[in-house]
């Protein structure tokens, strides 16, 4: 079957438009995401852009990629982005105004307790914040609740979008097992705080009254009865004192999860699936496009990280193996002295010459055939959905801890 | 019974942890078939729902009841034992827990539609782990009037390296929140297993920074927690390069000798006319380049005193067979 071939995902005209406001990088860990994010983000500080990264990575590999030591809940300005550079070769996809003007870059980590107790002083009188605050049930919520940190990652946003410092800003999802996450764990955070059943299980006295109201809550009788087998009384009663200090709270909190929640459908806000060539990587990645289509979320395609590309990609694997046989067997044949001199073309050849030779079409060969891996699954996933635009960052030979590193994979956003 | 040393004999439940994206599932599944060689019986336990195991061994999703998915590797004395797996979410280990405490199964699954499991587990994020760390507990536990243990080990495919030691930590987690009650019980029974003797947690690496570094962290984290005992590094993905050590680091420097290269490949019948030496010398350099990074990141790893095991990247994919092969590398290695 012939390679269908992907469109190609034009990264500099993507950064380069200036009615981009948001991207959102994501996808499942390990990935490589956050570096992608900082790639972007510098590149487009460097083609003129003011340009906030938002990473939630708690492993600060972002900061480490931006050489910087750490970074807290607010936005810093990284140094060394070069801002003279590269305006001119490739200016004519920008629309003149301020093309000229220099970028700037930001980079912040999410706190996404220190974002959730700013909420809660935000939207509750001091008395009501500190009693919040100081609920042992809100402590674990804010820290360790699944969905807390993909909730706070996009009430960050929100904020950074309604602070309106930045003209782009570039968004590194959580490092969640699954793609999706991102997209679910925010509404199942509302959902909780505004569900029915935390509220009737925390109020009952509220229901009584009407009878079939009350055949309700005998069956919530059973299930608060049964949650307190299981989780103890001091539990339910934290959760309660919680809920009720909370009572003011929740229309603001969905209002401000709706907002987020269409900041990512407007325009102006572009998704980059991004993926490594293998197969755990690029089922995610499958899942997530399917569903951005679903939710109608602006896909502006795939990044494919971390590909084989090789000089000497004309030397299939089996000639290099192949080669690298008839060497081998040359320098046994001498090393064993029993007349095996005439098995290479000319034995002039040294040892070291030889040894070198091996190494390179071995590596070689085992390069090419990881290369024709990758090919055969980014292959599927391009079968799935043709209509994808693909861009394909090579693999680096070492890791990223610079802006020199980050620029170099910027480059291949060229197209 | 035990026909040979391995680094940890008397291990009953093994804990695989490993940065996304370092092949923690692989190795978990390679770990599980090597340790059911000499025809031991051994459970795979999966527990974030991926499925990944039923990936791995090509075989329909597991439900949260034991399968068998494979036979263990196979040596010259002995046929392999049987691997066996299940899926552990928290709602079925829940409605379990209700039954085997309280005598509660339809309660449980009727609550269950309810979004009641959903719930408590969800308002104390600590009954999750407490759940699943307890089905992996119960499993090493579990006898049998005849036969004694039903296994001879459980491998558990954890969480990522950043959650390992919340994840492990159960009875402090729950004794937040369950201060008295059945549940702490519970967590405590399943502590106790968690750090006995029995258990290790191994880490699946790559040489790179971050995960390095986060094998690390997370290595330093189990010992401030006390009693939950590290067990090997197990560095995924390697790509032997057979330079001398001297070239090594000239050839990361861009100095590979294209003259020498050449006549190689002239000696090996292949031409250079399209500037073959010069593209192979560049992919030597960069592939001599990670190598260099690679040992600097070995030798971080070094630092941990934790045993090492090299496992070789599969070019061409892992399959069924490619899976064999890693668990034989793990065993030859000792590891298991």
């Amino acid at each position: 079957m012939a390679d269908r071939r992907p469109p190609e995902l034009d990264v500099d005209r993507l950064i380069a438009d200036r009615r981009t406001r948001i991207i959102v990088c994501c996808g499942s860990g390990g990935v490589g995401k956050t570096t992608i994010a900082a790639a972007i983000g510098l590149r487009a500080a460097e083609r003129g852009r003011h340009v906030v990264v938002l990473t939630v990575d708690p492993a600060r590999r972002l900061a480490q990629s931006m050489g910087l030591t750490s970074l807290d809940n607010t936005p810093r300005l990284v140094p060394g982005v070069r801002v003279d550079a590269t305006q001119g070769s490739n200016g004519s996809a920008q629309d003149g105004n301020g093309a000229d003007s220099p970028g700037s870059l930001h980079a912040m980590m999410l706190d996404m307790k220190r974002t959730f107790d700013e909420i809660v002083e935000q939207h509750a009188d001091p008395d009501r914040a500190a009693q919040i605050l100081a609920n042992p049930f809100y402590q674990s919520l804010s820290s360790s609740f699944a969905g807390t940190q993909e909730y706070m990652a996009m009430e960050k946003l929100g904020q950074l979008r309604r602070a309106d410092e930045w003209d782009l800003i570039v968004v590194d999802t959580p490092p969640s097992r699954s793609a999706l996450d991102f997209l679910d764990a925010p509404q199942r955070l509302s959902r909780f705080l505004d569900g029915k059943l935390l509220r009737l299980l925390t109020a009952p006295a509220k229901v009584g009254g009407r009878a079939y109201l009350r055949v309700l809550n005998a069956g919530f009788g059973v299930v608060t009865g049964v949650l307190t087998k299981i989780l103890g009384t001091a539990v339910l009663k934290d959760v309660q004192t919680f809920v009720s200090a909370l009572d003011t709270m929740f229309g603001g909190f969905r209002e401000r999860a709706d907002y987020t929640y269409q900041l990512l459908r407007a325009p102006g806000t572009s998704f980059l699936v991004v993926a490594a060539p293998e197969d755990d990587a690029l089922r995610e990645a499958s899942y997530f496009v399917e569903r951005l289509d679903q939710e109608r979320m602006p896909l502006a395609g795939l990044i494919l990280n971390r590909v084989q590309q090789l000089p000497a990609a004309h030397l299939s694997p089996a000639r290099s193996l192949a080669a690298a046989e008839v060497l081998q067997a040359a320098g046994a044949g001498a090393g064993g002295g029993g007349g095996g001199g005439m098995a290479a073309g000319d034995g002039q050849v040294d040892d070291a010459a030889r040894l070198l030779t091996i190494a390179a079409l071995r590596l070689h060969a085992d390069r090419m055939e990881q290369a024709a891996v990758q090919r055969r699954t980014a292959g599927q996933f391009t079968a799935a959905h043709p209509l994808v635009p693909v861009a394909e960052i090579p693999a680096q030979a070492e890791d990223v801890h610079d802006l020199e590193g980050l620029r170099l994979i910027g480059d291949a956003f060229s197209a | 019974m035990a026909t040979r040393d391995t680094d940890w004999d008397g291990v009953r439940l093994h804990v695989v942890t490993g940065k996304g994206g370092t092949g923690k599932t692989t190795v978990a599944g390679a770990l599980a078939l090597a340790l059911a060689a000499d025809g031991k019986n051994v459970l795979l336990i999966e527990v974030e729902g991926r499925q990944g195991i039923a990936q791995l061994f090509d075989v329909p999703p597991l439900p949260y009841s034991e399968r068998r998915i494979a036979v263990g590797l196979g040596t010259r004395s002995h046929q392999g034992g049987d691997v066996f797996a299940l899926v552990a979410d928290p709602e079925s280990a829940l409605i379990e827990y209700l039954e085997m405490f309280y005598n509660l199964r339809h309660a449980g699954t009727a609550l269950a539609r309810l979004g009641v499991m959903d719930f408590a587990t969800t308002i104390a994020p600590g009954l999750r782990d407490v759940l699943l760390t307890g089905k992996a507990a119960e499993a090493v536990r579990r006898k049998d009037a005849k036969r004694g243990r039903i296994y001879d080990a459980v491998v558990m495919d954890a969480p990522p390296t950043g959650r390992i030691g919340r994840f492990l930590n159960v009875a402090s987690e729950v004794s937040d929140l369950a201060r008295v009650g059945p549940i702490r019980g519970h967590a405590d029974t399943v502590q106790k297993v968690i750090r006995s003797p029995e258990t290790v947690v191994h880490f699946v690496t790559v040489l790179e920074e971050m995960p390095v570094q986060e094998t690390l962290d997370g290595i330093a984290e189990l010992a401030s927690l006390g009693g939950i005992r590290a067990g090997g590094i197990i560095v995924n993905m390697t790509r032997p390069l057979d330079l001398p050590p001297g070239q090594l680091q000239a050839a990361a420097d861009g100095d590979v000798d294209q003259g020498q290269l050449a006549l190689g490949l002239k000696s090996a019948g292949l031409d250079d006319n399209s500037g073959l030496a010069a593209a192979l010398a560049a992919e030597l350099s960069a592939q001599a380049r990670t190598a260099v990074g690679q040992q600097q990141q070995q030798q971080r790893l070094d630092t941990a005193g934790r045993p090492c095991y090299q496992l070789p990247l599969l070019s061409g994919g892992i399959g069924l067979a490619g899976l064999y092969r890693l668990a034989s590398a793990l065993r030859e290695q000792r590891a298991a």
